[in-house]
């Protein structure tokens, strides 16, 4: 990593600047960003809906979803990638073409990053008590109410790990994305993709400009979740 | 089998453990460290295992300075309040543990963990997880595995604080019972001063890293060293500088020499016992023990004039 | 009662949008023109060079991270050393890191210009656009998953077990062997499944470091890359399949080693 830092100032701080001021490194890095916080907010809220589903619903094959949900762990991200390529890409048979497209990336991400929430949420669910719900419905919560006001605060510092462990995942994701988005400048081309690009063609300085940003950013996501997170616990003994 | 402690201290971060600590217990005594939560019983029970290590001092077992040799080599058992229970393993593979690690013969270690067992009443039980155990059975188990090597000294670290009350006092029976058999050293860590008096020889009373008082059981109660230690163990009454215990308080309806008039608060019935409250008339509040028979005798009610004697009082300065 | 049931449907038309559709589909297309096709597909060479380039890297990396990372657990939960703290926050750190800022940071460590490579390069031995490099890359983006798995239930089962070995005479590595290692074995497997399935996919660091050189240091899921962009789709799926029935095996072995809140 030290290396990296070294490298990527190499050739002068005006070079390092250069290097990530460029339109394009700016735009790849501009749509990674949107495209990962989109998709942190849509399985923020999905998986948090699926995390109660696996553990207050019962129903047949939940042992089933619950397994299903790792899969993304398991499988390979270039597989990932590919295997939406044939459900929305040129020839899908549902009729959704999402290839070459922002969509497209999002779909990639939404895959990659789904378990997270899903399983950061899932235990504190366990845990939570149902002494808590049914107190507050004793003194004449409705339902809406509860969840607002007694479940989503205790769920809010796990959904925001998950957030933050997504976000960090989606920002430097390349696996999944690099064949669903076809990689075009200024379009579809997410900043993992335009430093291995920048590697390809032999630009390593550049590369690790714009590397450490991407690293500056990951650390600030992990370090600004942490001090959200302490400071929705501050309840806890 | 002695064990002999010299001035022992002990530090946690800024907590003071232990200061100062001192103390000699016999070979095939039964020792009690008693104290309240924090006072460092448990801490100096763990610097003779050799599970802490001492800041300052020495620990001597045997004679032998074993201030810095790791618990492997000192020949203690040691009992665990929480039991401590090895979870993969069955009854029997849990006593066998240190005989196992000691590489004995099989047939030896297969006969060693039927007798013990036996003594600790676990026959049925050997194939069975301690998962599937209660907490009595759990800690029988505990003190068989320890007792299984022949330990020097037998350490147990508030080995019935974790259950219900009824299973503690038959343990705690039948603990001063095995030591009447086995005559092992035996020091017990425990906050209950009933617990300590009905089993040990020795109660040393610890309070805030230090040592209040060390003797037996009646000697602390009847010729208590401090403030500490009169409260701490039984009840007390104090009325400015003076402690009085209920039961060396007597009533009257009528004054007698150096009585004086307090007012029944009120009666609290405890079986053979009666509990009564009173405040007298200087505004000190005492608490009266008399038994059923003499309570009855008074007839005592609330909000009565009565007069209070003291047979016995201490003053501590 | 019907908000319960409405919300049921939603998560699983979610998961069957996003996670199971895809998938099944990408079995379909491998295997819509029969085996025999599929099987050709998969047994020329490269595809099966890679395959096994796959399963060595794996296979040196994943035993490595198991040793590595049950140790480096127990440093940080049992003992108490200077920077620990630092110690603790880095081992999350691939898991931040995007794969491709880990491949280039190897690049420049141990590229031909690098600070480490010269070294190497003198003693006759390539890192780089090779084998070696690859396998650190792999080690390092999978190092976090077993310490991450096993440091929790090292807290969790507490010390005191590991206590009363020590005071029944068993030494350190006895007291690991004997005590915390059968305690720790279901989070250890859970870890080391977690370690193979990212090694087995790893792709953004290896596709920086390997250099990409069909038949030498093309592992599978360059190889489906480079398929695809070739528009070799069949071999692009058929690799894919083989590799997402490996993921299957692996999901089952998590299912059955994933720390279950009931029974904990």
């Amino acid at each position: 990593m030290a290396a990296l830092v070294w490298r990527s100032t190499d050739r002068g701080g005006s070079n390092f600047w250069q290097a990530i001021s460029n339109p394009q490194s700016v735009a790849a890095l501009k749509l990674t960003l949107i495209v990962s916080a989109v998709v942190v907010l849509l399985n923020a809220v999905f998986g948090t809906i699926v995390a109660w589903v696996l553990v207050r619903d019962d129903f047949r094959g939940k042992a089933v979803v619950n397994a299903v949900i790792d899969l993304p762990f398991a499988l390979p991200t270039i597989v990932a990638g590919l295997t939406l390529l044939t459900l929305y890409g040129p020839k899908s048979p549902v009729g959704i073409d999402l290839a070459f497209s922002r969509y497209g990336i999002g779909a990639a991400l939404l895959f990659v990053t789904l378990p997270f929430v899903v399983r950061t949420v899932q235990p504190v669910l366990y845990e939570l008590d149902q002494d808590m719900e049914e107190a507050a419905a004793s003194l004449g919560a409705p339902p809406q109410l509860i969840f607002r006001r007694v479940i989503l605060p205790v769920l809010v510092p796990a959904i925001l790990s998950g957030v933050a462990m997504s976000f960090a995942r989606a920002i430097g994701e390349i696996g999944s994305v690099i064949l669903i988005s076809g990689n075009l400048p200024f379009k579809t081309q997410v900043s993992s993709v335009y430093i291995t690009g920048l590697i390809e063609s032999g630009n390593t300085p550049g590369a690790a400009a714009v590397s450490v940003l991407l690293l500056a950013i990951s650390f600030a996501t992990l370090l600004g979740i942490g001090a959200l997170r302490r400071f929705t616990t501050r309840h806890d003994a | 089998m002695s064990i002999t402690v010299r001035n022992v201290g002990k530090r946690f971060g800024d907590f003071v453990a232990l200061e100062g600590v001192s103390l000699g217990v016999e070979t095939g005594s039964l020792t009690a460290l008693l104290g309240p939560s924090g006072s460092g019983k448990s801490t100096l029970l763990r610097c003779i295992a050799g599970l802490e290590t001492p800041d300052t001092g020495e620990i001597l077992i045997s004679g032998e300075d074993v201030t810095d040799a790791p618990p492997q080599q000192r020949g203690v058992g040691f009992v665990f309040q929480h039991y401590a229970a090895f979870k993969h393993m069955t009854v029997a593979k849990n006593i066998a543990f240190g005989l196992e690690v000691r590489k004995r013969p099989k047939e030896e270690i297969e006969h060693r963990v039927n007798e013990l067992l036996e003594l600790v009443q676990l026959q049925g039980l050997a194939k069975r997880y301690p998962a599937q155990l209660s907490g009595g059975q759990r800690q029988r188990m505990g003190l068989a595995r320890a007792l299984a090597v022949d330990p020097e000294v037998l350490l147990l670290d508030e080995p019935f604080g974790a259950l219900d009350a009824r299973v503690r006092k038959e343990l705690r029976a039948w603990l001063r019972r095995l030591h009447d058999e086995t005559h092992t050293t035996t020091v017990i860590v425990t906050h209950d001063q009933e617990e300590a008096m009905e089993v040990a020889d020795q109660i040393v009373l610890m309070n805030r890293g230090r040592i209040e008082q060390i003797g037996g059981p009646r000697d602390l109660y009847e010729h208590p060293a401090t403030e500490f230690v009169m409260t701490f163990v039984g009840e007390a009454n104090r009325v400015g500088d003076t402690f009085v215990r209920p039961h060396d308080l007597t009533l009257t309806l009528s004054p007698v020499d150096g009585s004086e008039e307090a007012r029944v608060e009120r009666l609290v019935h405890l079986g053979f016992e009666v509990r009564v409250e009173l405040v007298r008339h200087d505004g000190a509040e005492l608490s009266v023990q008399l038994s059923r028979d003499e309570a009855d005798q008074l007839e005592l009610e609330p909000r009565q004039i009565v007069y209070v004697a003291a047979s016995r009082a201490r003053v501590f300065t | 009662m019907r908000s319960r049931l409405s919300l049921r449907i939603t998560a699983l038309l979610y998961l069957l949008a996003v996670l199971v559709g895809p998938v099944v589909m990408v079995f379909y297309r491998a295997l819509e023109h029969g085996l025999g096709d599929f099987w050709d597909s998969i047994s020329n060479g490269a595809a099966l060079h890679a395959l096994w380039l796959t399963v060595l890297i794996a296979l040196i990396a994943v035993p490595l991270n198991t040793v590595f990372g049950v140790a480096l657990s127990l440093a940080i939960v049992r003992r108490k050393f200077p920077g620990k703290g630092i110690v603790n926050a880095f081992v999350d750190l691939p898991l931040a890191l995007s794969p491709v800022v880990v491949g280039l940071a190897l690049l420049l460590l141990y590229g031909r210009q690098g600070w480490l490579g010269p070294w190497f390069t003198d003693r006759g031995l390539q890192i780089v656009f090779a084998l070696p490099a690859m396998v650190l890359a792999t080690i390092f983006i999978s190092l976090p998953f077993v310490v991450r798995e096993v440091v929790p239930v090292l807290r969790e089962i507490g010390d005191e077990q590991e206590q009363a070995a020590s005071t029944l005479g068993a030494g350190s590595w006895q007291t690991f062997r004997r005590i915390t290692l059968p305690a720790i074995r279901w989070g250890v497997a859970y870890g080391v499944v977690l370690t193979a399935a990212r090694s087995l996919g790893e792709f953004g660091a290896v596709n920086v470091v390997s250099g990409r050189i069909q038949g030498k240091t093309e592992t599978a899921t360059l190889y489906i890359d480079a398929a695809y962009l070739d528009f070799d789709q069949k071999g692009a799926y058929a690799v894919a399949v083989v590799l997402a029935l490996i993921s299957v095996v692996i999901l089952i072995g998590m299912s059955v080693f994933r720390p279950t809140e009931e029974t904990a």
